[in-house]
């Protein structure tokens, strides 16, 4: 037993911090800081700084244009990245379409397609979920269907996250309407610019527009946009729900969530005294802060599964559902210590006017409300129990 | 970062493992751990000669342990087993030898039987309030719920000499010693001290007393996961079989989801042992095991509640395994700083 890390993984987390305090723009850890809305050109500024470092497919091999880091290097950059405030890497191109063309798609569509994720030229959005079709995925009804040398797509798919700032998207699409709904899937890139393609806003819950509906009306996509076989589709959305998850438990953001919640508990004032002194809420922060202690080792302890035995197995769900359990509670006693304070509607004339509401405080509850999506999406809480019951304890 | 055994300690694990399961089985502990002396001896001096005790104590103090881990990996086993035989005590006693410098040989070969004596009444787990006096060689005072003081020749007591807290030896023969067994097995005592002679081990004994107290904490934690493993086997079997509206429970949503929370919170207190055993000797011990004890507690209720649920009316029975099991998980936050104690020792880190 040795819960620490080596002198190599020790000197590269120095040369990650070095490279964070340097190279991360201070206009973007602040938004980051206060949760604040990033544009487009955040995103996109913070890749390419990555990029250029070559650090942005953080889990792609080096044939690829990855770093080739092992699950510990890529879960201290995760962890340093988090405490410093830095934007999240937008995981759809490089998260998730990179790693599904390493492997299965053809050699034509890595030469072309990856590079052009690594220096941004392409933003990927994903076309998963349907209005009908949600944690029963493989019920999805989107239609392709062939046509001489292409495919002509009819359909809906929903919650296609930052679609608005794509140009691309991969998409789940029925090909086979009879036999096992699961068969009959397969995995299909769109260009976004495609005559009958149309993109609508959704409003979230705190306001803000992170997602969207794409409508897909007679969509004529050339049949090499397909990945992998047709009908293969299932296998390869299977691959990706299993496929980085190692930062699946947000230990990073938990950490300096902890952190903001205890500075914010220490300002805020109940009886004449800091909040921090009062039991009831000392207590719950306590409570919180053990869970997390120990998720920290339970992502270790995967970690190190991942890194001795190749791929991690069904019981990182577990990481999925503690890890947004700790989190939702972070951003609920963030909401109950400040109080009504929370209240006010976060709106551009509050930033940078302390006399309304200080600037960490203007999204306190709309964190709260939007972070209720992090045990929904991805597979919510319940369809992970599913997963662990059936393969982890056979019932 | 490696979360594997050293050879040594899964040597350890493998043969206290198989030892138990032989010799501890469930029908033979059911039948020694509610009745005098709510153990085997025989089988205590079986375990001794494993090298139990002696992995419990560093080699300068004449064992070949005594490490974090070496202390989790006995317990783990113990806790498995459903094992009464009073290790707790031995472990708090030879904690304290060690601080001492003492002469601990006839403990760790198992000859003399050692229990410790802290909690009071009215101060069940912290040493602030504690109100039994030495005084002129005499101690005066009650010791409340001494585990294995049933069964033991010495007692090492916490008494308060003027403002000092000192440890003193006391033959079990010296004073009032009422045995009693408890409700989830094993045995425990009443030491009543009025002027029982004492003889002083440590003068000055805090730091000793609460690190010793710390491994019991540790010792308490690995022993809760060992139980919760065990019960977790038991309670998934019973899911995998008994049937109800002609399928096996298990195939119901209501349980399975249940069933997985469960072991979400066993991997989360298997994960926050291994890091309390890993801070041992280190400036943060204290709070680590703190919380260490607090999520344990939680949890070890959590299973012990929802396998008694799941399984039904049978395990409101005394024939089943899992009652005896239920019982310790359940007990076992009242030993040594119950949850919210811990919580408490958490909290008080943020005031400043």
């Amino acid at each position: 037993m040795d819960l620490s890390f080596t002198k190599e993984e020790l000197e590269f987390r120095d040369e990650v911090r070095a490279f964070l305090d340097e190279k991360l723009p201070e206009e973007l850890s602040e938004k980051v800081r206060i949760g604040g809305e990033l544009e487009k050109e955040d995103m996109d500024r913070w890749h390419a700084i990555l990029n250029e470092q070559g650090w942005l497919a953080t889990g792609w091999p080096t044939e690829f244009g990855g770093p080739g880091w092992s699950p510990v290097e890529k879960h201290i950059f995760d962890e340093e990245a988090a405490k410093a405030h830095a934007p999240r890497i937008v995981p759809f191109g490089l998260a998730m379409l990179g790693p599904v063309l390493q492997k299965f798609g053809s050699k034509e569509q890595q030469d072309e397609i990856l590079p052009r994720i690594l220096d941004g030229s392409d933003w990927w959005c994903q076309g998963y979920s349907e209005p009908g079709a949600g944690s029963d995925l493989a019920s999805l009804k989107t239609r392709a269907v062939r046509d001489g040398d292409d495919y002509v797509i009819n359909g809906q798919k929903t919650w296609t996250t930052l679609g608005q700032h794509a140009n691309k998207i991969f998409c789940l699409v029925r090909t086979k309407t009879d036999g096992k709904p699961q068969e009959g899937i397969s995995f299909i890139l769109v260009d976004l610019d495609t005559p009958g393609i149309e993109m609508r806003p959704i409003k979230l819950i705190e306001g803000g527009h992170e997602v969207n509906e794409v409508f897909f009306t007679d969509v004529r996509v050339p049949a090499e946009n397909l990945v992998g076989e047709e009908n293969q589709g299932w296998t390869i959305a299977k691959f990706l729900l299993t496929h980085e998850r190692t930062n699946i438990a947000g230990v990073g953001f938990s950490m300096q969530g902890l952190t903001e919640l205890k500075a914010l508990a220490r300002r805020v004032k109940r009886n004449g005294k800091p909040l921090i002194e009062n039991p009831l809420f000392a207590a719950r922060i306590a409570q919180m802060e053990i869970d997390l202690e120990a998720m920290k080792i339970t992502n270790l302890r995967m970690l190190y599964t991942a890194q001795t035995q190749g791929a991690p197995g069904p019981e990182t769900s577990i990481l999925k559902i503690k890890g947004t359990v700790i989190r939702q509670t972070q951003n609920e006693l963030a909401r109950r210590a400040l109080g009504p304070a929370a209240a006010p509607f976060p709106s551009e004339d509050m930033f940078g006017n302390a006399a309304l509401v200080e600037p960490e405080d203007v999204h306190n509850a709309a964190t709260y409300f939007n972070n209720r999506k992090l045990s929904i999406f991805g597979g919510s809480n319940e369809i992970q129990r599913n997963i662990l019951s059936k393969a982890m304890l056979e019932l | 970062m490696d979360f594997s055994l050293t050879e040594d300690r899964r040597m350890l694990s493998d043969s206290l493992n198989r030892f138990l399961a032989d010799k501890y089985g469930f029908d033979h502990r059911k039948n020694v751990a509610y009745d005098a002396p709510f153990h085997d001896t025989a089988l205590w001096s079986e375990m001794c000669e494993l090298g139990v005790l002696y992995a419990l104590a560093p080699e300068d103090a004449g064992g070949f342990g005594g490490a974090g881990f070496d202390i989790t990996t006995v317990f783990e086993a113990l806790g498995k087993g459903l094992c009464p035989a009073p290790v707790l005590g031995s472990l708090l006693a030879s904690s304290l030898m060690t601080s001492a410098g003492a002469d601990q040989s006839s403990l760790l070969d198992g000859s003399v039987r050692y229990a410790v004596a802290i909690g009071e009444l009215d101060a069940p787990y912290g040493l602030d309030d504690l109100e039994t006096t030495f005084d002129g060689g005499k101690l005066s005072g009650r010791k409340s719920v001494v585990y294995g003081g049933n069964d033991a020749e010495v007692f090492l007591v916490a008494a308060k000499s003027g403002d000092t807290l000192g440890v003193y030896e006391v033959k079990a023969s010296d004073a009032q010693v009422t045995g009693y067994g408890l409700i989830d097995g094993g045995g425990a005592a009443e030491l009543f001290l009025d002027g029982a002679p004492g003889t002083e081990l440590i003068a000055d004994a805090r730091d000793a007393l609460e690190h010793a107290l710390d491994l019991g904490r540790l010792a308490l934690c690995a022993e809760a996961v060992g139980l919760m493993d065990a019960t977790n086997e038991i309670l998934l079997d019973y899911l995998r079989t008994r049937k109800q509206f002609g399928v096996p429970i298990g195939k119901f949503q209501a349980l399975q989801h249940r069933a997985v929370d469960l072991v979400t919170e066993i991997e989360q207190a298997r994960s926050i042992t291994i890091l309390a055993a890993s801070r041992i000797g280190e400036d943060d011990q204290a709070r680590i095991v703190a919380m260490a004890k607090n999520l344990i507690g939680r949890a070890a209720r959590l299973v012990s509640e929802e396998a008694i649920q799941m399984h039904g009316g049978i395990a409101m029975t005394w024939e089943a395994s899992v009652s005896h099991y239920a019982k310790r998980l359940v007990m076992i936050d009242a030993q040594l700083g119950d949850e919210d104690y811990q919580l408490e020792k958490v909290m008080a880190g943020y005031a400043a």
